[in-house]
């Protein structure tokens, strides 16, 4: 239902630039699964209440479902599709797989979002404080211990530096 | 539900020029007006992004060392301000024990203050409520109630304000500054929020088409002794059953000034400056938090399943004081412990 | 270089970077042109009938392309069989949009079809229906009268009626020198994989489906759809290569499903279906439940008398059952024993399994009720079980294929420091908060399913190995795998194994912890027939080293054949391709449970957790600080994928015991919370420090791998665990679930 009241909204994702036409009421992540094909982005609640639709907004994690994507014109988005250097993981990606950090992998991209984007802010010191920190995604497989222990490796790696 | 225009306006003026239409709405953050849109529940018929206007997107030290923070200062970016956490170290707590890392980058502050209810009722478009639909009814008295008001609550609705952010402003005796068609005010943050009464559609003493601008912190001592506990049914990530938040002034074992601010029990940030009286020039000592505590409780309502939020909002109240005396010992995420 | 064994060894998923990458296709991700978008409607009343329905908003919209309801539904397969899927209770299964009557609320009762999501949505706001309202019942505490005996139907073989009483129970209780009595309530509890349920179809032409759906079983749902669309089984494709989490609720097509092929053969278009998250609350659940137990020990401590009875909840349409009651005659040796299990029609959608089913609400009773009787001993738990051990199966007399359950309680006990506790509630303090230490049993049935498969050594000496199984998360794809490379004695990377479609040879749906034994079993069976072939085609070929070779010398190992005693002789499966003339080697079959053998024997797999909690003493709060879970359940074939299912079932149980619950509304009949910021599954800060340990079970019988699945065991002791830990914390037993702190309120001196 593309009709005239659509906004043309240049966006930056993974590094390619996008002008879309957008209707103000979709938002970021049905833009990024329904109009773009990229569905590494995960829809699990819609509502704000689950985080698998984090993805890094200029840096910051955000949730993709409670964004309204005309909202972001100009912006620079990376999504789970632009978190590796080509076939390189990230080393979270790698943490999550030596980790067994997923079960059903519903989740996954937006832990490793979010996580990075929480490694970023630097706002976390301890084990505990990373667990309050990545409480925005809800994991219903009960993968959490490996997704913290997956984050702890790379957060020491990282503090070791 | 699909049918709002929408506009970005990048200065405060034009923004509150957009809005005098009918059923305007200021998109700020969103993580509440989104929410309810996709169910329904708010119609906008236009939505005015303001996420661009800068001159009201700062954190700033005043003249009388209060500091103000910009009705578009994200949550994080406030709870995490050097001069916040230096001055107001209370308001960063609140901040960080509310919603998630993910919302607290995109929530503003002057948003916080206009966010809904969570109450099971209003959020259902399908069911009567009285915030929602004036004079369809309160099923929430007679129905699932545990997360309810136990205060201030009237005949036509028991919903609680959500808000851990606005817990700790009420403590603080925050200004918020508003600007409209008729121009700029003040509101004292006690008058900001309403109770319920006959008119609990609205939720707050805004006037048609006015903006929140900026909330001022006035100067206070209280950066010291403070605490911030809030009670849920899991350990992050979930609203307040209870909440309480706590500021004092010492004066070595004695409290020279006391704020206490209780969130998850009323339409409002609950405070009961008697009961801040009461601990005035007292002994920091269980007992005088407790009188204080019966105090602020006093003509609390249980209907049903929240009667157990009367006995843990006192106890909540002796705790939150005895914590602020050790304001150290709250180690973020911890839980209520000392 | 010699081919390490693989069973046994912690391979990380296989399909982990298709996960980590957002690579993983999920059913709603499948990028298909002119693609229409179904939106679901729901009965907002509880019971009653529609009147009318007014489309003429709808129709206005633009972009809106059809909308159907049970006015203009087409004439569908008229029998109910048609539509009862392999899990479908006994009763009328629902069929969605084929009358007026509303029997729940949030019943779908329309489906809107448009150009895109957000049309479809909108105009989901717009269709109007005018309902008359009847009375109804939603809470199973209000309607205990109307309980009664579940019907008996083609799932009542493996959900059997309790066992007949035993001895003479209540004159054994009276006569009991200590006994205890309990009740237990537990709440509505709903699956809420991440994942929404949805469907694709794409429409094929010539009643030819290709199906995209989120399911645990691509052939229940293959025949589902065949059958009440009147379609060639061959015809209908369904495939769920990943599946976001499902925990039992996608054992049965749901109705997304049902309302996507509709669309899609009506409008002979691609749509897709998915649903809301608080659409996720408007089918199975787990039902309400309530337990009353008695039990009765003599002066030696020994079990006497038990006495379990059970109240479940149902719908009015179809008769959901578990297995509740009859679990503590399979641990503890009592010779009188009743046990009762009735079900209470209710105005709600039929439950559906959810993850340790039945097990984990009766052992919360029967372990926290064992635990109750050991303080009236004065006997340490861990010891009252120990007293009451049985290497046999009490309920049957016959001995388990294997039982290392003693193990469970001696490793689990040492590594949580069991015997350092001082047994008396509320006498250890840190602080504000008492801290308790809790154990309980747990147990699960060991099923196997018959399964087929096939295996194909390719042109290229690659593996393929094929059946129709999921992978809801379990690791199922990495372990059948690792079971293909060991058994064929290749390496992993040199074997595919092709799932998720009902193309593929038969599997049942995955459930119960039964998929490694069934499908697993099959592929050790049919990679055997494979290697008979090989070698009688190899001695066949003239010329062929292997002539003389007596067949059980030959063996398959490092990618090719050799034998066994004389390692130098040895061709590549490469090399066995040429010597057949490019061609590949191809075998299939069907393996199940060899029930003549296993008739003898009981099966279960056991386990023991061990919990420690802080309570705040003024507040209530409850933390778990700790939790240990020793498991004994056969072979494991891959510990790190193994432990992450018992470290999830784990966190199912604290979920379960302090977190979640759905919430019903009396008046109004319908499910309040239905969203994850109010149905609360615990966040990362709820997780304590967690152990797994797997006791060395060997068992030769249960089936030729010795496995027992490891999907739900984890989970049915922490309930109990939990609540006897907070016990101990503060001498208070709360008996229902969840555990919310503010129940500790109720009790004085809180």
């Amino acid at each position: 239902m593309e009709n005239n009241s659509s906004i043309l909204t240049s966006l930056t994702i993974n590094s390619k630039d996008y002008k879309l036409e957008l209707l103000p009421w979709v938002s970021l992540l049905d833009t990024l699964r329904e109009r773009l094909n990229l569905t590494g982005t995960k829809k699990g609640c819609d509502h704000g209440q689950c985080g698998a639709c984090t993805v890094l907004c200029d840096g910051k994690r955000i949730l993709s479902c409670l964004t309204l994507a005309v909202t972001k014109n100009g912006s620079d988005i990376t999504t789970i599709e632009g978190v590796a250097d080509g076939k390189e993981l990230h080393p979270l990606q790698k943490a999550f797989i030596e980790h067994d950090a997923f079960q059903c992998g519903y989740c996954t991209p937006g832990q490793i979002c979010s996580a990075i984007g929480m490694l970023r802010e630097g706002k976390a010191t301890t084990r505990e404080d990373v667990k309050e920190l990545m409480s925005g995604n809800l994991c219903r497989c009960g993968a959490n211990s490996g997704i913290i222990d997956a984050i702890m490796q790379v957060k020491e790696g990282i503090d070791h530096e | 539900m699909n049918s709002f225009d929408y506009k970005k306006e990048i200065t405060v003026d034009a923004a509150v020029k957009a809005a005098a239409d009918n059923k305007a709405m200021f998109l700020a953050g969103g993580t509440n007006i989104i929410d309810l849109w996709k169910y329904n529940l708010t119609n906008p018929e236009k939505l005015i992004d303001i996420n661009d206007v800068q001159e009201i997107s700062t954190i700033q030290l005043l003249e009388n060392n209060g500091v103000r923070l910009g009705a578009l200062a994200k949550n994080a970016a406030t709870a995490y301000d050097p001069l916040i956490e230096k001055k107001y170290p209370l308001l960063s707590k609140a901040i960080l024990a509310g919603a998630s890392p993910q919302i607290r980058n995109m929530a503003t502050d002057g948003g916080n203050l206009l966010q809904r209810t969570r109450c099971y009722y209003f959020y259902d478009p399908d069911v009567p409520c009285n915030k929602r639909e004036p004079g369809s009814g309160c099923p929430a008295i007679q129905g699932c109630n545990r997360i309810h008001a136990i205060l201030g609550t009237s005949e036509h609705c028991i919903a609680v304000f959500p808000s851990d952010m606005c817990v700790a402003l009420a403590a603080l005796e925050a200004v918020v500054n508003v600007t409209g068609p008729n121009g700029d005010r003040k509101i004292p943050f006690a008058d900001f929020h309403k109770l319920p009464e006959d008119t609990p559609h609205l939720d707050n003493n805004l006037e048609k088409g006015e903006m929140i601008t900026s909330i001022d912190l006035p100067p206070n001592h209280f950066s010291k002794n403070y605490a911030y506990l809030k009670l849920r049914d899991r350990h992050s990530y979930a609203f307040a059953l209870v909440s309480v938040a706590v500021a004092f002034e010492m004066d070595g074992k004695t409290i020279s000034k006391a704020r206490i601010a209780l969130g998850g029990v009323a339409h409002k940030p609950w405070r009961v400056p008697k009961a801040e009286e009461l601990l005035r020039g007292k002994k920091a000592t269980m007992e005088n938090f407790a009188t204080a505590a019966e105090c602020i409780l006093a003509g609390a309502v249980g209907r049903g399943d929240n009667d157990f939020k009367i006995p843990l909002a006192k106890r909540s109240i002796i705790r939150a004081c005895e914590m602020a005396l050790y304001p150290e010992s709250q180690i973020p995420g911890a839980g209520p412990s000392l | 270089m010699e081919n390490k064994p693989l069973i046994g060894q912690p391979l990380s998923r296989l399909e982990g970077y298709e996960k980590v990458t957002g690579n993983a296709q999920y059913a709603a991700e499948y990028n298909i042109p002119d693609l229409l978008y179904g939106y679901v409607v729901n009965s907002t009343i509880t019971k009653g009938k529609i009147l009318s329905v007014d489309v003429s908003d709808v129709l206005a919209l633009q972009g809106v392309v059809k909308i159907f309801t049970h006015e203009n539904r087409p004439s569908l397969a008229w029998f109910d069989l048609q539509y009862a899927d392999m899990d479908a209770p006994p009763g009328t299964v629902f069929k969605p949009l084929s009358d007026n009557i509303i029997r729940y609320n949030g019943q779908p009762i329309a489906l809107i079809v448009a150009e895109d999501l957000e049309t479809a949505r909108y105009a989901s706001t717009l269709i109007k229906f005018v309902y008359e309202e009847e009375t109804f019942n939603t809470i199973l505490s209000q309607n205990l009268d109307k309980a009664r005996e579940p019907k008996i139907g083609m799932s009542t073989p493996l959900k059997p009626p309790p066992p007949k009483p035993t001895g003479n129970f209540e004159q054994a209780y009276a006569s009991a020198e200590f006994k205890t009595e309990a009740k237990y309530r537990h709440g509505t509890e709903h699956h809420n994989p991440l994942e929404l349920f949805a469907t694709t179809t794409i429409y094929e032409g010539d009643g030819k489906l290709t199906i995209y759906d989120k399911t645990q079983g691509t052939i229940n749902n293959q025949l589902y759809v065949a059958n009440v669309f009147g379609l060639k089984y061959k015809n209908v494709r369904v495939l769920a290569p990943y599946v976001g989490g499902a925990f039992g609720s996608g054992l049965r097509p749901q109705y997304q499903l049902f309302l996507c092929v509709l669309a899609s053969l009506e409008l002979k278009r691609n749509v897709r279906v998915t649903l809301e998250r608080k659409q996720m609350f408007s089918f199975g659940h787990r039902p309400q439940v309530i337990q009353s137990l008695r039990f009765g020990a003599d002066n030696s401590g020994k079990v006497t008398a038990m006495n379990h009875n059970a109240v479940g909840e149902t719908s009015a349409y179809e008769d959901y059952n578990e297995i509740l009651v009859p679990w503590s005659h399979k641990l503890y040796p009592a010779a009188n024993t009743l046990f009762e299990y009735k079900l209470a029609p209710l105005d709600l959608a039929t439950p559906i399994d959810m993850r340790a089913p039945g097990g984990v609400s009766g052992m919360h009773a029967i372990e926290c009720i064992m635990d109750e009787l050991a303080y009236k001993l004065n006997m340490d738990p861990l010891d009252f079980r120990l007293n009451n051990y049985s290497e046999i199966d009490p309920s049957t007399q016959k001995p388990f294929t294997s039982k290392e359950l003693k193990q469970c309680y001696k490793k689990g006990a040492e590594k949580f420091g069991w015997h350092m506790r001082n047994p008396k509630p509320a006498s250890t303090k840190k602080g504000n908060r008492l801290v308790g230490w809790g154990m309980a049993t747990g147990i699960w049935d060991a099923y196997q399913f018959p399964a087929r498969a096939e295996v194909i050594l390719t042109k290229e000496g690659r593996l393929e190995v094929h059946n129709a199984t999921t992978d809801i998360g379990t690791g199922t794809m990495t372990v059948m795998t690792q079971i293909a490379a060991d058994e064929f004695g290749i390496s992993v990377d040199e074997v595919s194994f092709f799932y998720g479609d009902s193309k593929k040879p038969f599997s049942m749906f995955q459930g119960g912890s039964a998929i490694t034994a069934s499908t697993g079993t099959a592929i050790v069976a049919v990679i055997r027939e494979l290697k008979k072939k090989i070698i009688k085609k190899i001695k066949d070929s003239p010329n062929s080293p292997f002539k003389e070779i007596p067949e059980d010398q030959i063996v398959f190992r490092n990618s090719g054949l050799s034998v066994k005693k004389q390692p130098d002789l040895f061709i590549t499966f490469q090399e066995l391709i040429k010597a057949n003339k490019g061609k590949e080697f191809k075998a299939a079959k069907l393996a199940g449970p060899d029930l003549l053998k296993l008739r003898k024997f009981s099966k279960a797999t056991h386990s023991a957790s061990f919990v420690e909690v802080e309570v705040d003493k003024d507040l209530g709060t409850i933390t778990v600080t700790r939790a240990v879970t020793a498991v004994a359940a056969g072979k494991i074939i891959n510990p790190k994928t193994a432990r992450s299912q018992i470290l999830g079932s784990m966190i199912w149980g604290i979920s379960k015991a302090l977190h979640e619950e759905t919430l019903i509304d009396p008046n109004l009949g319908k499910y309040m919370n239905a969203n994850l910021g109010e149905y609360h599954i615990p966040v990362h800060a709820d997780i304590p420090e967690m152990e797994v340990i797997f006791a060395e079970e060997n068992d030769g019988l249960i089936n030729e791998l010795g496995v027992k699945g490891v999907g739900e065991i984890g989970m049915t002791a922490i309930p109990a665990a939990i609540a006897n830990a907070v016990f101990h914390a503060t001498g208070k037993r709360i008996n229902d679930l969840p555990i919310h702190f503010d129940k500790l309120m109720g009790h004085h001196g809180y």
